[in-house]
């Protein structure tokens, strides 16, 4: 049981943590909570249910499914990428200079958009996920772990050591880490800081989609607000691993996926939802600056 | 590369690429034929868009100022304000009992608006779960009601203090917090309270609802009918300007202001600012109760379903649609919103993708709110 | 007894020391001007003293009171008020407003006599509207009572600020760089008001890095440098002090 409910628990908060890197970079960057960024892993969800049923429609998932699902994955990365583009160029490049809460409400609007959005030109009826493994796994310790739980889990892992390794060793990722400290000085140094905000919008909207697309596989079903609560949760995450720290949204995000499950487990279902806010609440009115961020000071 | 963003840039081909690329984006979700469509509307749009947009600014210019023109009469006048209440007094001896009932509903998004446009326009506190004293308020009133056997005009006051202490309660280790993250934990707050809503079962009846709420009565008159309901709510819109009118020429509304513009300057002035911001929360609270045991006391049965966070949102919008910190701008807000979905039945279905279109466009080209003061924003 | 007496005080952030071990007192009705090189810790030693930072050790002895660690707003409405370096108006408000603002605590009506505009109220509110126009007399404001403060000029902002902390009714006033980025006309009316404040009664601590005008206008002078306090004196005293020099100039190295 304490198992299950742990392998579980990993599962979603490889996911979490996977959003959550999106809300951190932006923030690390921009100092903006870019409300918006849940819908874009729903638009990721809803992105591969549709791909994968245009390439069924063509016979390609019958010649060969991790092909399809390959190309599936990828074009949905490409699509949410964009959309994570477009809206950093209409909704929050405009606001650059204006009072910091414009660009928050900025981001909800564009929230509220994109989910009625879906909402209307895909139904606001749920939208089946094809079962294409079934509950195919095996077992370990008398635990059961299916194959696409393992396969989240590792493709999350594999995406942050990635994203990690790209942070730290290229030369983008270096000039990202110098905007997130310092943009005057980073400007000064001959970094476009436009071009480094739209690089980060990219990213994390591409590792949104990966994890849309997951859960949609995962859960089988999906419809057009799963983004909000979603997107709420990872933001959690962000804050609980400090917001604008990387490894701190990837610890996060997987302690909150911990909590949910064992907290649904062993205490109550029902609220399984309130956990993320509760957690929210306590850590910012405790420790605001997280579990591995930097603490700030008020400037005067 | 090179090539490519200057042909990109083109005056002449721009319009096409940016039609081109959301015509992209749309392509998975509505398919070739949408897309296309979009692709060859937007084409000749944008640039027939800008070629207008010469002449249009001049009538945009005009438009532009007659607002400011109305606005600089709104906040000031309180005569106007008056005025606008003799209308709005006759509603029910002319009109269908449609109308009536959506002014009835305006009524009470009016007094929400105006306790959200406290803590929001005044004070600059952005609260995105402004809903759940709405609840609170709603439910108390619904429980006192239906448990007890309270009646209006014993349950309402007591479910409005019970807002006022919970909104308290909650703001005291909240207003620490600086701006956005302050508006997550709001946020937090109103979804812990529809959760809640929806699973205590044994107290809410969960996503039931509650029903048989007693209508209000004055003496042993009963306000059953649907005019002498909206009147009481009218009373008690005109309580809530008139005290919002007056705390806002006090020393408490200035000091609300004062901690918009600046929090250190502020403490600087010798006013504790974290005691003004509970002061502002809880005033708002109040009007979130009172509008609370409104709503439930007409519609005779409560569920969770109302108190959303969309709702939330929708009641910012008011506040910010019609002008941060204007009280008069947030009436019109409250009622524009309230009536436009109602007007256009076709509308409906595209509210809240204007709407969220809308708060966009409004943050980027008037973030004051179309009748917000000239320097008006929130937060610094 | 001294109006104001600080004794050993030091703040530190983290391993860096802003200021160390820094004593000093006020004399009633004098200006003492506090200088140094930037990053000597004068803003620092403003902001502990008017409650806007913790300090990490000593006492700041006021009106008998040690309010070291008090909140800011505590501390000005025991009577310190000041001005910031990067001027803190209230940009929206009108003039008036600012220092309708900066009366707050001499109002003692509260919500209810506001609801129901009790004769309380109405009077108060009079009273400080005409207080206001006093304050604005004083600095010279009458006739930019209803502009809205953000959008005046820079001289009249900073005129603004000290009516401001003026009308909390403060005794002792300090004002951060009340000069900076006035003409030569501007400051020699800024040294003329500061002045005619001492007349009226005020303790006056200023920040400044105009040297004619501190020279000019100071009754006792403290210099700063790297958190320490190295000079102490009047302004004859300070001109010809050879630690003084050298941190201004720098020591010289051969």
């Amino acid at each position: 049981m304490f198992l299950q409910q742990l392998i579980n628990g990993l599962t979603l908060g490889s996911v979490y943590a996977l959003i959550a890197l999106g809300y951190t970079m932006v923030y690390g960057i921009l100092e903006l909570i870019n409300f918006a960024h849940g819908e874009i892993y729903m638009l990721g969800a809803y992105l591969g249910i549709i791909l994968l049923g245009f390439f069924t429609a063509i016979g390609l998932t019958s010649y060969s499914l991790y092909l399809s699902l390959g190309i599936t994955l990828l074009l949905t990365v490409i699509f949410c990428s964009s959309y994570g583009f477009t809206i950093e160029k209409i909704a929050y490049k405009p606001l650059r200079n204006a009072p910091r809460l414009s660009p928050l409400i900025s981001a909800i609007g564009v929230s509220i958009f994109l989910q009625n959005y879906v909402m209307l030109t895909q139904g606001a009826t749920d939208k089946v996920f094809p079962s294409l493994f079934g509950g195919a796994g095996f077992t370990v310790m008398s635990t059961r772990i299916t194959y696409l739980q393992a396969s989240i889990i590792l493709v999350s892992a594999f995406m942050m050591i990635m994203l990690n390794a790209f942070i730290l060793k290229t030369k983008t990722g270096k000039a990202m880490r110098a905007v997130a400290q310092d943009k005057v000085m980073a400007s000064l140094l001959g970094i476009n800081i436009d071009t480094i905000i739209t690089i980060t919008f990219i990213i994390g909207s591409g590792l949104a989609a990966v994890a849309g697309m997951m859960v949609a596989m995962y859960y089988g079903l999906v419809n057009y607000f799963i983004g909000y609560s979603a997107g709420i949760k990872a933001f959690t995450a962000a804050v609980l691993g400090g917001i604008g720290s990387v490894p701190g949204a990837m610890l996060g995000g997987i302690l909150l996926g911990l909590v949910e499950s064992l907290g649904a487990g062993y205490i109550s279902s029902e609220y399984k939802d309130a956990y993320a806010f509760i957690i929210l609440i306590i850590i910012l009115l405790v420790k605001p600056e997280g579990l591995l961020g930097r603490s700030l000071e008020e400037k005067i | 590369m090179n090539a490519l963003s200057s042909i990109i840039k083109n005056p002449l081909l721009k319009p096409a690429f940016i039609a081109l690329w959301l015509a992209f984006l749309l392509l998975p979700f509505r398919g070739v034929k949408a897309a296309s469509v979009l692709f060859i509307t937007l084409t000749i749009a944008i640039p027939a868009f800008k070629f207008l947009s010469g002449h249009l600014s001049s009538l945009v210019k005009q438009i532009h100022s007659s607002v400011e023109r109305v606005r600089h009469y709104l906040p000031s006048d309180s005569r106007f304000l008056f005025l606008l209440l003799l209308p709005a007094a006759a509603i029910p001896l002319v009109a269908q009992g449609y109308i009536v009932d959506v002014t009835i509903l305006s009524g009470i998004y009016i007094i929400l608006a105006l306790g959200l446009n406290v803590v929001v326009g005044f004070t600059g506190l952005l609260n995105l779960g402004f809903v759940a004293y709405y609840a609170i308020g709603a439910y108390s009133f619904a429980l006192l009601n239906t448990k007890l056997g309270m009646g209006f005009w014993s349950a309402m006051p007591a479910s409005v203090l019970i807002t006022v202490i919970a909104g308290f309660l909650f703001a005291v280790p909240a207003v620490r917090l600086r701006g956005d993250y302050l508006a997550l934990v709001t946020l937090g707050f109103g979804e812990i309270v529809h959760i809640t809503l929806n699973n205590w079962d044994s107290l809410t009846k969960g996503p039931n609802g509650i029903s048989g709420i007693a209508p209000p009565h004055i003496l042993s008159f009963g306000l059953t009918s649907l005019n002498s309901f909206y009147y009481l709510v009218m009373f008690f819109v005109v309580i809530a300007i008139i005290v919002m009118r007056r705390i806002h020429a006090s020393k408490i509304g200035r000091a609300w202001i004062a901690l918009r513009e600046d929090e250190i300057a502020t403490s600087a002035m010798g006013i504790n600012r974290t005691m003004y911001k509970l002061y502002s929360v809880a005033f708002g609270a109040f009007w979130a109760g009172l509008a609370g045991c409104l709503f439930a006391s007409k519609m005779r049965f409560i569920s969770p379903e109302s108190f959303t966070f969309m709702e939330s949102v929708l009641i910012l919008c008011m506040v910010i649609v019609g002008g941060l910190g204007s009280i008069a701008g947030v009436i019109i807000g409250a009622v524009i919103l309230v009536f436009l979905p109602e007007v256009l039945r076709e509308v409906q279905l595209y509210r809240m993708l204007a709407l969220g279109a809308g708060l966009v466009v409004l943050m980027i080209f008037r973030p004051q709110g179309l009748f917000g003061g000239k320097n008006v924003s929130i937060g610094s | 007894m001294y109006p104001l007496e600080v004794k050993a005080l030091s703040k530190h952030f983290g391993g860096i020391r802003a200021i160390e071990e820094i004593s000093f007192h006020t004399k009633d009705r004098t200006i003492l001007s506090i200088i140094g090189p930037n990053g000597a810790g004068k803003t620092t030693l403003f902001n502990c003293l008017t409650g806007f930072m913790k300090p990490t050790r000593g006492s700041i002895i006021f009106s008998e009171r040690d309010i070291s660690g008090l909140s800011a707003d505590k501390i000005n409405r025991m009577g310190i008020a000041r001005t910031f370096q990067n001027i803190r108006l209230f940009r929206d408000m009108t003039v008036l407003e600012n220092v309708l603002v900066a009366q707050h605590t001499k109002i003692r009506s509260g919500l209810f006599s506001a609801i129901t505009q009790l004769p309380l109220f109405k009077r108060e509110e009079r009273t400080i509207r005409e207080k206001a126009y006093e304050y604005l007399e004083l600095l010279g404001l009458e006739t930019h009572v209803d502009k809205v403060s953000g959008s005046m000029p820079y001289g009249e902002q900073r005129k603004l600020e000290i009516a401001r902390a003026l009308a909390t009714g403060a005794s002792l006033l300090l004002f951060d760089e009340p000069t900076a980025g006035m003409n030569p006309q501007e400051t020699s009316e800024m040294m003329r008001i500061i002045m005619n404040l001492r007349e009226l009664g005020k303790t006056i601590i200023l920040i400044e890095h105009d040297m004619r005008f501190v020279m000019g206008i100071s009754d006792r002078i403290i210099v700063l440098d790297h958190g320490v306090k190295i000079a102490e004196g009047s302004p004859e005293e300070i001109k010809t002090n050879p630690m003084v020099i050298e941190a201004y100039l720098g020591k010289e190295t051969h």
